[in-house]
């Protein structure tokens, strides 16, 4: 079956040790993950991790099914790249000679939107977000000035669809209220 | 506002102050425990001082290995469908339990452990037995935790015994530091009713139910193949009543068996790789295939592109997980089986399927003449494996508790022996744990003391917990052992004889006097060696009121055929 990048929105209690019960899934089936991210979500006390890999349609379904099965995942869902809006971030650190040498820099940081987070005397540091391409783009454009450090975040990403949570769990409240 | 994550039932106790080690004895107590197997170490003592002054209201059984804990919490929990319980220290003492704690997550076995660890404040500091037991048990636990303070003791027990036994049940280890066990808490219990990130039983979808049963009574060849989800749902008579209604041929898989009585005229045998001819040929015959509490396990399927492909596959499953993992169901069923049996049984109509069931009938006729007559019924050489099954049968009646561990004897074992009622067969079926029978059957007499547990053990398997013996020993349990003793590791050479041209690489053992041994732990012991020994010996082992061990020297180089060799679709079943 084709393989295709799909994301993984997974809905959590904040517990210890839930990113090694997700990362062991994958670990098991020998899938690698492409990116992965951790944050709040937008229920109070939920955590969100988005993860990012690349399988068959056929193995996301068994391996959402099996985070699932996790006791303290509340809710996971796999989506395809058209089915998401997500974004990357990326920081960039370049030498200042660089930048006050050649205007070409600057010209490029204007074209694709990317901002300047920082300035010292030594060097400079700009950001952006966007999609992968963009990010790489920027990459390429910047590294014949020598890029002094890289990073790059992992996706983060909403769905066009909802994610019915909050229901989920305002369900679960309603049909336990004992004690 | 703290957010509740989990619903508690009403409070049982009224808050006393105690130490986190009380604490955990009360929990159990709260739980309904009064058997737990364990092994004392350092990080672990303040809870063993506590079992010292709760001992007349709890039992704690010292195993010779904290592996052997886990075996006999699972024997244990096996046979009664309750919690088992083990304990152990930290470092060594938690890292033994892992074979164990993964045979109960493969084989869906209720089971709380419960490791002591090193003081908080060492944590992460490589301390004398710190060992990381939360990691290391994670993927090979239905839930785990890290207690590192008295006062959550309560809360966290109750939500282990809740996790451990609902929907599809599973190990939960609880990791308990030092000082945790040494601090003070206010005690109350509540037991745990509902966590809300967790579902054990998924709806119903009636629907489903319906397009089942239409399937079913438009069936011209149907085939139940049915699992240990009818044992863990309680729904032995409810798959009685849904195979007898609809005259439905069942099968059972290994963990399925003694669901229905073996000589239940509707029960076809076993499917999988050692299974029945029948059954195993008819998959790929049939036109609607019922599996029931089963998860089509590659030793049940063979080959899966070649498995049940002309059939319209129904699947009723509690762990959605389980759904299309490795068979696309038609119609998935999901939810407890209790009620979508219940369900379902009313929707079905009268049938008999006669001339399908005669088909069984034919080639069960092809089996016993080619397998099981020899099997049961040599006349000359070395006992077989199947006689001595055989043997046992005629003195239990079917109603003795079968212990197996793994290999060629628990597959004679699964195949001949007979059951007539359920939770009588403990056998590690998904992680195939050599060394588990020994342990299992102290933990499955404990749970069910009235009944004979008779646990049947290669030489190998029984060499590997071969330790338990003193704790039989020292607790008096009688379970009865018998040991097939061929002086192989059998089933690993009879796949060298079969697919490596005979190359026996390390699988002969060059075995000690068993009898010597046992002899030595004040055991009851005979051995057999002739055919003319045999009855007389089962029989006074099965009469024997205390702990009997029996070693029978079997034929080395018997072979367990029917098979279905790896790769090859179950309907390329050998013969011989």
């Amino acid at each position: 079956m084709e393989k295709k990048n799909y994301t993984v929105s997974i809905y959590t209690e904040n517990n210890i040790g839930l990113l090694s019960r997700i990362a062991a899934i994958f670990l098991k089936r020998h899938i690698n993950i492409e990116s992965i991210t951790a944050s709040k979500s937008e229920v109070n006390e939920v955590m969100r991790f988005i993860i990012v890999v690349e399988v068959a349609e056929e193995q996301i379904k068994k391996i959402v099914g099996q985070i699932e099965k996790q006791i303290e995942v509340i809710k996971a869902f796999y989506h395809t790249d058209d089915e998401m809006i997500f974004q990357e971030t990326a920081l960039y650190k370049v030498k200042s000679s660089e930048f006050v040498e050649d205007l070409n820099i600057q010209d490029f940081i204007k074209d694709t939107n990317a901002r300047i987070v920082t300035v010292t005397q030594n060097f400079f540091v700009i950001e952006k977000t966007g999609k992968r391409h963009e990010i790489e783009n920027l990459y390429e454009k910047l590294k014949p000035y020598g890029l002094m450090q890289f990073v790059r975040s992992g996706t983060i990403a909403v769905s066009k669809n909802e994610m019915p949570i909050s229901s989920i769990l305002e369900n679960f409240n309603t049909t336990n209220s004992i004690s | 506002m703290e957010v509740k994550t989990a619903s508690f039932e009403k409070i049982t106790t009224h808050a006393t102050t105690v130490s986190g080690a009380e604490a955990v004895i009360k929990c159990l107590l709260e739980e309904g425990v009064k058997t737990i197997y364990g092994y004392p170490g350092g990080a672990i003592m303040p809870v063993y001082d506590e079992l010292y002054k709760y001992q007349d209201k709890i039992h704690h059984v010292l195993t010779r290995h904290e592996q052997g804990a886990t075996h006999a919490a699972q024997g244990f929990a096996r046979v009664t469908g309750k919690v088992g319980v083990a304990i152990a220290t930290s470092g060594p003492g938690a890292t033994n339990l892992v074979t164990g704690i993964a045979d109960a997550q493969i084989d869906s076995t209720p089971m709380v452990c419960i490791t002591g660890q090193v003081g908080s404040h060492l944590l992460g500091s490589d301390a004398f037995q710190e060992t990381d037991i939360v990691g290391i048990s994670t993927p090979i636990t239905k839930w785990n935790y890290q207690v590192t303070k008295a006062s959550e003791i309560p809360e966290v027990l109750a939500k282990a015994f809740y996790i451990a036994r609902s929907g599809r049940p599973g190990p939960v280890l609880i990791d308990i530091t030092k000082d945790a066990q040494f601090d003070s808490l206010e005690f109350s219990y509540k037991k745990c009713s509902g966590i809300r990130s967790y579902n054990p039983f998924p709806e119903v979808n009636l629907l489903q139910v319906e397009r089942a049963a239409d399937l079913i009574n438009s069936a011209k060849k149907p085939l139940v193949v049915f699992g240990q989800g009818v044992i863990l749902g309680n729904a032995e008579e409810l798959l009685k009543q849904v195979i007898e209604k609809a005259g439905l041929p069942a099968a059972w898989t290994i963990l399925g068996l003694s669901a229905l009585d073996t000589d239940h005229p509707l029960n076809v045998g076993m499917v999988g790789m050692h299974g029945n001819y029948a059954p195993n040929m008819l998959t790929n015959e049939c036109d609607v295939l019922i599996a029931i509490g089963m998860r089509f396990d590659d030793r049940v399927t063979g080959n899966l592109k070649h498995y049940a492909k002309q059939a319209k596959v129904i699947h009723f499953e509690i762990d959605p997980a389980e759904i299309d993992k490795n068979v696309k169901a038609d119609v998935p069923v999901l939810g407890d089986v209790k009620e979508t049996l219940k369900a379902l049984l009313e929707l079905l109509k009268p049938n008999a399927h006669a001339s399908w069931q005669q088909k069984f009938k034919e080639l069960y006729d092809i089996e016993f003449e080619k397998i099981i007559k020899n099997d049961l019924n040599a006349e000359k050489g070395m006992l077989g494996m199947a006689e001595v099954i055989d043997e046992i049968n005629h003195c239990s009646k079917g109603d003795a508790v079968i212990v197996s561990d793994v290999g060629q004897h628990q597959m004679i074992a699964c195949r001949y022996s007979k059951f007539n009622q359920s939770r009588s067969n403990v056998t590690s079926g998904g992680l195939g744990t050599m060394g588990f029978a020994l342990p299992a059957a102290i933990g499955a007499k404990m749970g069910v003391p009235n009944r004979e547990v008779v646990a049947i053990i290669g030489d190998g398997g029984y060499q590997m917990t071969i330790q338990e013996l003193g704790t039989i020993f020292q607790t008096k349990v009688p379970v009865k052992i018998v040991v097939l003793n061929n002086g192989f590791l059998g089933m690993v050479r009879q796949w060298q004889q079969m697919f490596f041209d005979k190359r026996y690489a390390s699988t002969e053992m060059v075995n000690p006097d068993f009898i010597a041994i046992v002899k030595g732990y004040h055991i009851k012991a005979k051995q057999v060696t002739e055919r003319s020994q045999l009855e007389h010996a089962v029989k006074e082992m099965m009469e024997s009121k205390e702990a009997y061990f029996l070693e029978v020297k079997v034929e080395q180089e018997e072979n367990v055929f029917p098979m279905i060799p790896t790769g090859a679709s179950v309907s390329e079943i050998l013969l011989e």
